[in-house]
C-alpha cells in the first residue's frame, strides 16, 4: 500500500510538468494545425536555459525559471516566423516535415554546443526528502509540482479571461470567420507557437535539475506530449491536463508493477490504444472527425 | 526515352563496383542502396496512397531482426514453461521468412492504423515503431537489447549443382543489393501502372470520390502496406546480412526520416524518385565528411531538408521533369521560326 500511495506522489509530480508539455503541444496542434516536432528540442532548450543560468553563470535557481520560459518564447515566435508563416496554407504534411528539419537541425545544434555528456544542475533545495508517514517526496519535486500548478493556473486564465485567449479560442473553432471579425490570425498564430513553445521550456527547466539533461532528453517528451494531447482530445486544455496526470500515473504503475524498461513504452500504448478504441480522445464532444 | 535512361542508369551502377575501387565509397553506396530500397518501399506509400508513415523502419527492423535470428537461432522461454529452441538456418530462408513476416507485420499495423489519417495516422505509426524498439531493448532473452546480435552469417546463395555462393566481399553485395532493388523498383512501377495502382493514387487525390466510385479504401491500403513493408524486410534483412550486428538503435526515428527525406527531396509518387534522393542523401555524409564535424552535418541535413520543402516541395525528379517538357514544349512552338530563317538564308 505505501508502495502505491509513493507511486501516486510521483504521478503528482510528473504529471504537472507532462500536463504543461501537453498544454503547449495541444494549443499548437489545435489552432495552428502544425504537427509540431520541435516541442521536444524547446523542452530540451528550456533545461539547458536552467542549466546555463545556475550553472555556467552562477545566478539565482528561482531566477532561471521565468528566463527559460521568456527564452522558450523567443524561440518559439522566431521558428513561427521564420519557418512556418511563409508555408502558411501548405498541407499538413509539409509543415510536419519542415518541423522535422528543423528538430534535426537545433538538436544537433545543442549536442555541437554543449556537447553529449549529461549536465547536472544543483538546487538550493536540501538534500533530506519530507517524509510524511509512508512516502516520502524530496523538496526539489515539490517546488517542481507547486510551479507546474501555477503555470497551469496563468495559461488557463490567459486562454479564458483575457481577450488574446478570447481570439485564439475564435481561431481554433473557426480561423476564416475569426479574422472577419477583426482576428489578426498571423498573430494569434504566433502567439500560440511561443506561447506553446515556453510551455515546453518551462518543462524542461523544471524536470532538468530532476533528473539530467542532454541533447536527446526532448525526443521522448515530444513523445509523451503528443500521447498526452491524444487522449485530452485536439486543443481541449482540461483534457490535456488530465492526459498528463493518466500517462504519469500509467508511468508509474507501469514501471512499479510491470518492468521499469517498458515505463517509456506506456505512453505509446496509450496512443495506439485510444486511437483505436476512441479516436476523438477520452474527454471530446464527439465533433472530431479522426 | 524513359526505358532507355532506365537502362543507362542500371549500367551505370552496375559498372561501379569495376572502377570505384575505395572500400570506404563501396561501402557507403552499399548502405545506401538498402536505404533507397526501404525509401521505395516507403514511396509505395506516402507517394501512391498519399499516408505519412514515420513508422516505417519497424518493418525494415523486423526484417533485419527476423533474418537474424533465423540465421543465428535462439533459445527462448515462453510463459507456461516451455522454452522455444530454434537451430541456425540458412540466411537466405531468413531473407525469405524477413519479407514475409514483416509483410504480415504490415497487415496488421495497417489494418489498426488506417482507422485514422492525417496527424493521427502518423503519430500510430511513429507508436508502432517505439514500441517494437523498447520490445527489441528489453526482451534480452531474443535479441540480446543493447548488448546487439553478432556475427550475424552472410547471405548464402544456393546455386543448383555448384554448391553455395557466400556472399563475403563488397562487390559481391553491391550486386546483391543492385538486383534486389531492381526488383522492388519493377514490382512498384508494374504495381502502380496496374487497375490496383489507379486506385491506390485515386483515393490519394479523393478519397470520398474513390470511396462514390467503388474503391475498398481500406482493403487497398492494407495491400499496399503489406507490400510496402514486406519490402522493407527485405532491406532489413539485406542490412543484416551485410552490416552483420544489429541493435535496437536500428529502430531509430532518425532512420525513418532518413527515408522520408530520401523520398521527399527526390520526389514523392515518381518512381525514380526515391533512387535520386536516397543517392543524393545516402552519399551527402561522404562529401561532407572531410569538411564538417557529424553534429555540424546533421545540422546541414535539417537545413537541406527545409530547404528542399521550401525550394523544391515537390521533390527533384517532378520538378526537373516538368522543367525538361516544358522546354521540349518550347524549341517546339520555336523550332518552324529557325526553320524559316536558314531556309531563307540557304539560297544565297
Amino acid at each position: 500500500m505505501s508502495e502505491f500511495l509513493q507511486h501516486l506522489i510521483n504521478m503528482l509530480v510528473l504529471g504537472g510538468t507532462y500536463a504543461l508539455l501537453g498544454i503547449g503541444l495541444t494549443l499548437i496542434f489545435g489552432i495552428m494545425n502544425v504537427v509540431n516536432f520541435t516541442h521536444g528540442v524547446l523542452y530540451t532548450f528550456g533545461a539547458y536555459i536552467m542549466f546555463i543560468v545556475v550553472q555556467q553563470l552562477g545566478l539565482n535557481f528561482f531566477l532561471a525559471l521565468p528566463v527559460a520560459v521568456l527564452a522558450g518564447w523567443l524561440l518559439g515566435a522566431a521558428i513561427e516566423l521564420t519557418l512556418l508563416r511563409p508555408l502558411r496554407g501548405s498541407d499538413i504534411d509539409t509543415t510536419m516535415l519542415v518541423m522535422i528539419g528543423a528538430w534535426i537541425a537545433m538538436q544537433s545544434g545543442t549536442l555541437w554546443i554543449w556537447g553529449g555528456v549529461a549536465k547536472s544542475v544543483a538546487t538550493p533545495f536540501p538534500e533530506a526528502p519530507l517524509v510524511l508517514g509512508p512516502v516520502s517526496v524530496s523538496w526539489l519535486r515539490l517546488f517542481v509540482l507547486a510551479a507546474a500548478a501555477m503555470l497551469i493556473l496563468v495559461t488557463y486564465l490567459l486562454i479564458n479571461k483575457t481577450s488574446l485567449g478570447r481570439a485564439m479560442r475564435a481561431t481554433f473553432q473557426d480561423h476564416d470567420t475569426a479574422s472577419l471579425m477583426g482576428v489578426n490570425v498571423d498573430m494569434i498564430y504566433t502567439s500560440t507557437f511561443a506561447i506553446g513553445s515556453s510551455l515546453a521550456a518551462a518543462a524542461g527547466a523544471l524536470l532538468g535539475p530532476v533528473y539530467v539533461i542532454f541533447p536527446q532528453m526532448g525526443d521522448l517528451a515530444a513523445v509523451k506530449a503528443f500521447a498526452i494531447v491524444i487522449l485530452g482530445g485536439l486543443g481541449n486544455i482540461t483534457g490535456a491536463v488530465i492526459g498528463g496526470f493518466i500517462l504519469a500515473l500509467a508511468e508509474e504503475l507501469g514501471a512499479g508493477y510491470v518492468s521499469s524498461g517498458y515505463r517509456d513504452a506506456m505512453g505509446f500504448v496509450i496512443i495506439i490504444a485510444v486511437l483505436i478504441f476512441r479516436p476523438t480522445g477520452l474527454f471530446a464532444r464527439a465533433e472530431r472527425v479522426g | 526515352m524513359r526505358a532507355a535512361v532506365t537502362i543507362l542508369a542500371v549500367a551505370a551502377l552496375a559498372s561501379v563496383p569495376l572502377w570505384l575501387r575505395d572500400p570506404y565509397l563501396l561501402n557507403a553506396l552499399i548502405t545506401t542502396g538498402i536505404f533507397v530500397i526501404g525509401a521505395m518501399s516507403l514511396n509505395l506509400l506516402l507517394g501512391f496512397t498519399g499516408q505519412l508513415s514515420l513508422g516505417h523502419i519497424a518493418f525494415f527492423g523486423i526484417g533485419a531482426y527476423v533474418s537474424a535470428l533465423t540465421s543465428l537461432g535462439f533459445d527462448i522461454g515462453l510463459p507456461g514453461g516451455f522454452r522455444l529452441v530454434h537451430t541456425p538456418w540458412p540466411p537466405i530462408l531468413g531473407f525469405v521468412l524477413a519479407i514475409l513476416i514483416a509483410g504480415l507485420c504490415g497487415y496488421f499495423v495497417g489494418l489498426l492504423s488506417f482507422r485514422v489519417r492525417g496527424a493521427y495516422f502518423v503519430i500510430v505509426t511513429i507508436s508502432f515503431a517505439e514500441v517494437v524498439r523498447l520490445v527489441a531493448l528489453n526482451w534480452v532473452e531474443l535479441t540480446q537489447g543493447p548488448l546487439a546480435l553478432t556475427n550475424i552469417p552472410f547471405i548464402a546463395l544456393p546455386l543448383p549443382g555448384l554448391g553455395e555462393l557466400t556472399l563475403r566481399t563488397k562487390m559481391q553485395n553491391y550486386y546483391l543489393v543492385l538486383v534486389v532493388a531492381l526488383i522492388a523498383y519493377l514490382l512498384i512501377a508494374r504495381l502502380v501502372h496496374s487497375h490496383f495502382g489507379r486506385s491506390m493514387r485515386g483515393l490519394m487525390e479523393n478519397e470520398t470520390l474513390a470511396v462514390s466510385v467503388g474503391i475498398d479504401v481500406t482493403r487497398t491500403l492494407t495491400i499496399a502496406a503489406v507490400i510496402s513493408a514486406a519490402i522493407a524486410g527485405a532491406a532489413g534483412s539485406l542490412y543484416a546480412h551485410y552490416i552483420r550486428i544489429i541493435d535496437p538503435e536500428v529502430f531509430a526515428f532518425i532512420n525513418t526520416v532518413t527515408m522520408v527525406i530520401m523520398v521527399i527531396s527526390g520526389g514523392k509518387g515518381s518512381l525514380a524518385g526515391p533512387v535520386v534522393g536516397g543517392l543524393i542523401f545516402g552519399l551527402l555524409p561522404v562529401a561532407l565528411r572531410p569538411v564538417m564535424a557529424p553534429e555540424a552535418q546533421w545540422i546541414a541535413y535539417g537545413g537541406v531538408l527545409i530547404a528542399i520543402l521550401f525550394v523544391l516541395p515537390r521533390g527533384i525528379v517532378p520538378s526537373l521533369a516538368q522543367r525538361l517538357t516544358r522546354r521540349r514544349s518550347g524549341t517546339t512552338a520555336l523550332a518552324p521560326v529557325t526553320l524559316t530563317e536558314t531556309g531563307a538564308k540557304e539560297p544565297a
